[in-house]
């Protein structure tokens, strides 16, 4: 079956096989290599190794160097300040004096990947659902719904801060306040919390903000990939007697596969490089993500230790990396298994 | 409400928050008369002469204008000063960058400890011998030991105010109020005014910066300045029963101040402040900068009260902000000639003139035009037997980051206050 999503097309993936099969050819262990010329080898190991040496110059050298920094105390100044320390900035920051701050920001980088997932991937679907049935003013829905996507992150924290989440006058503290003041962003109280970490009240104002934005974004993904299906598919459907649940749990989602890898994917990423708008909103207290503990740590005024920094950089590039594998094994795992 | 503070924030997040040490270099200067390479500047000789390139932090318009009428009043005119113009919170974070690669010659600073900070890494120039002809005889030495790092100087001051309880006096003439002397007096006070419907103190901590002068005031005033200066070195603990008293006694004022602070920017108190909703509010002087011009008039101060007679009220807290000269600057001479004027009254006077929230440290400077508040801060200041400049001045940056997010989780949350202070000792000693 063929599903034809806009964003991973079939000429996308044969792209990809194609690349692969250059690089089986250069390895020459494939049939049919008689039909390269020498000069067409040149070209696909060029095409090959200028990405491949650019890609491991600009990141994985400095990743690997980041990771080596980790194991050093340096102001970041002069190299002949850096001191090897072996592991004390991991024990400083998994065990010792910031441990705190630590587990509090590997949990909010957890809570914050849960929300995604839970709150606008859910509401995005559904919004693209129903916008899928050709409304009246569909169009006009969807715009109003799109609208926050092209706003940067850090853009939604002024608009939330000063128009939604001012303390007396912000329409939230208006519609929820019951006529008193609200402190949304600075109330760093858990709603749950155990062992001293916990869900931060502000943090989940936050989170309300970011969904704003990022709702809109699945939405019209979804949307995509729903107004490619087959409309034949959904007649079947409802000759053979499905319901409208039935329909979109046996019918449609099932053809929504590239879009729900495509999803999975950005509310991870979404989730680990989270950054900006809690930054403009001056980090409150219990909403720092591991990004603002190595951002403080590397660059800014109080930058005392590069080491420390890279250590959180690097915890956080475990996160991802460990992510990257389980998709690329996961994933493609199947796809060769359905070739 | 869209602040002041705000809108800054917006250009730069605007701007491109991820831009590091570049963005300094990039902003542009206005001045459209630069003349290209300034090679011949060290020639030596009396008058520089050439280009020298001047980094600003002044980045709101009434410090910005006051900055360049001191500039237009530079004798010499063979020299061409070009303003590079950066936003002020952004300068402060990205300064260790900057000075590594610093587009400038001449750059803003701050007095104390973060400027030995600096100088301790080789990023300033010794700039000893303009202290040496120009500046000793018209600067204290207060002053002098606030620029100097290891025996020589680095800095020269430029601006000062300090912090204080403000007050509308006219607002405690209808209330009947008068400053307190002593603690118990504040504690009678705050609850008179509480009676009367007035919040005693206001208090804004967004940023976590502006409660910071409320526990200097409280610490300096229970256990003396020695103590301030050494727990901000880390020779005193957080954990000490003589912090803990400080946070005691917050507490005991905490009820009376507005609630949920940490929300709050420190301009939304200062409006409280200004409508009569508050009626008292620990921050620096540049809280003029808060209120109608057409009512400074009726903003005053005191000084923090007593709680312990064995200190009195001897300290004040005034930051002292002023001038390096970058590390291997392309014009020396001229970057001297620079910071030297900006030492004289000349250039201090011009600068009050357009900016009357500061006071100048210039023996000479002209005090008949001081307005009644900058006045009482100078003499204040003038007549403290010990100076802090702030907390995030007095100690390690990286520690006041610490100490902020630890005073913030004590304003959410005082009956915490042990874990708080232990965990605070920690981070203390693994950065101090």
């Amino acid at each position: 079956m063929t599903t034809a999503s806009p964003l991973i097309t079939d000429d996308d993936a044969d792209i990809s096989s194609s690349a692969d099969e250059a690089g089986r050819v250069s390895g020459g262990k494939k049939g049919g290599r008689s039909q390269f010329t020498g000069r067409d080898r040149t070209v696909f190991i060029a095409m090959v190794a200028i990405p491949s040496i650019i890609h491991i110059a600009i990141v994985w050298i400095p990743t690997f160097l980041s990771i080596l920094l980790s194991f050093t105390k340096w102001n970041g100044i002069r190299f002949s300040s850096l001191e090897i320390t072996g592991v004390e900035n991991y024990d400083q920051t998994l065990l010792g004096a910031f441990k705190g701050d630590t587990y509090q920001a590997i949990l909010n980088n957890f809570w914050l990947l849960l929300f995604l997932f839970f709150g606008p991937t859910l509401l995005g679907m559904l919004l693209a659902y129903l916008l899928d049935k050709n409304l009246k003013g569909t169009r006009i829905y969807q715009s109003l719904f799109y609208t926050p996507v092209v706003l940067s992150l850090a853009v939604v924290g002024f608009i939330w801060q000063n128009v939604m989440y001012d303390q007396q006058y912000g329409l939230a503290t208006v519609a929820f306040g019951g006529g008193g003041t609200v402190d949304w962003l600075g109330n760093q109280e858990f709603l749950f919390s155990f062992g001293g970490y916990g869900l931060s009240k502000n943090f989940i104002a936050i989170l309300f903000a970011m969904a704003w934005r990022h709702t809109g974004y699945i939405m019209v993904l979804y949307l995509a990939g729903m107004k490619s299906v087959d409309a034949a598919l959904r007649e079947s459907a409802s000759l053979d007697g499905c319901n409208e649940w039935q329909t979109f749990r046996h019918v449609l989602f099932p053809t929504l596969k590239p879009i729900n890898v495509i999803v999975v994917v950005i509310t991870v990423i979404e989730a680990l490089r989270a950054y900006d708008i809690i930054a403009v909103l001056n980090e409150p207290r219990n909403t720092e993500l591991l990004s603002h503990l190595t951002t403080n740590a590397l660059v800014g005024e109080g930058a005392d230790n590069i080491g420390r920094g890279s250590a959180y950089a690097t915890m956080l590039f475990l996160l991802c990396i460990g992510f990257v594998l389980w998709y690329v094994t996961n994933h493609y795992r199947k796809q060769e298994n359905t070739v | 409400m869209l602040g002041r503070r705000n809108a800054i924030k917006g250009a730069a997040a605007l701007g491109g928050m991820a831009a590091f040490g570049g963005v300094l270099a990039a902003c542009g200067s206005d001045d459209p008369a630069s003349s290209g390479d300034d090679g011949s500047a060290d020639g030596g000789g009396e008058m520089a002469s050439g280009t020298v390139r001047v980094g600003s932090n002044y980045s709101d318009a009434i410090p910005n204008a006051a900055l360049r009428a001191a500039l237009d009043v530079l004798p010499n005119e063979d020299l061409v000063v070009e303003l590079n113009e950066v936003d002020h919170n952004t300068y402060q974070e990205q300064i260790v960058a900057y000075l590594q690669d610093p587009p400038d010659d001449v750059a803003p600073w701050f007095a104390g400890f973060r400027l030995q900070a600096l100088a301790s890494q080789d990023l300033l120039l010794d700039i000893s011998d303009v202290w040496t002809n120009q500046l000793d005889d018209v600067l204290s030495g207060g002053f002098k030991q606030a620029s100097t790092y290891d025996g020589k100087q680095y800095f020269v001051p430029w601006t000062y105010y300090s912090w204080q309880v403000h007050y509308r006096p006219s607002v405690w003439e209808e209330l009947g109020a008068t400053p307190p002397a002593t603690f118990d007096e504040l504690l009678t006070l705050c609850e008179t005014l509480d009676a009367a419907g007035v919040t005693p103190f206001a208090l804004g901590n967004d940023g976590r910066w502006p409660a910071m002068g409320t526990f200097d005031q409280l610490n300096f005033r229970l256990n003396g300045y020695q103590y301030h200066v050494d727990l901000m070195a880390g020779k005193e603990s957080w954990t000490d029963d003589r912090t803990k008293e400080v946070f005691t006694k917050w507490e005991q004022l905490l009820p009376y101040h507005q609630p949920d602070p940490n929300g709050r920017e420190w301009q939304d108190a200062a409006a409280a402040l200004v409508n009569g909703e508050a009626a008292m509010y620990v921050i620096g002087g540049f809280v003029g900068s808060q209120f109608p011009q057409d009512e400074l008039d009726d903003l005053d101060f005191f000084p923090y009260p007593e709680l312990n007679p064995e200190h009195g009220q001897d300290t004040v807290e005034a930051p002292i902000d002023g001038w390096v000269v970058v590390a291997n600057p392309d014009n020396e001479a001229a970057a001297k000639e620079v910071v030297a004027h900006f030492g004289t009254a000349l250039a201090q006077d011009a600068y009050l003139a357009g900016d009357p929230s500061v006071q100048a440290p210039n023996s000479n400077v002209d005090t008949s035009k001081y307005n009644a508040m900058q006045a009482k801060s100078a003499a204040a200041v003038q007549n403290a037997t010990n100076v802090t400049q702030f907390l995030d001045r007095d100690t390690l940056p990286a520690f006041a980051t610490e100490a902020g997010q630890a005073i913030a989780d004590f304003l959410a949350n005082p009956a915490n206050i042990d874990t708080i202070l232990a965990d605070l000792q920690g981070k203390a000693e693994a950065l101090l």
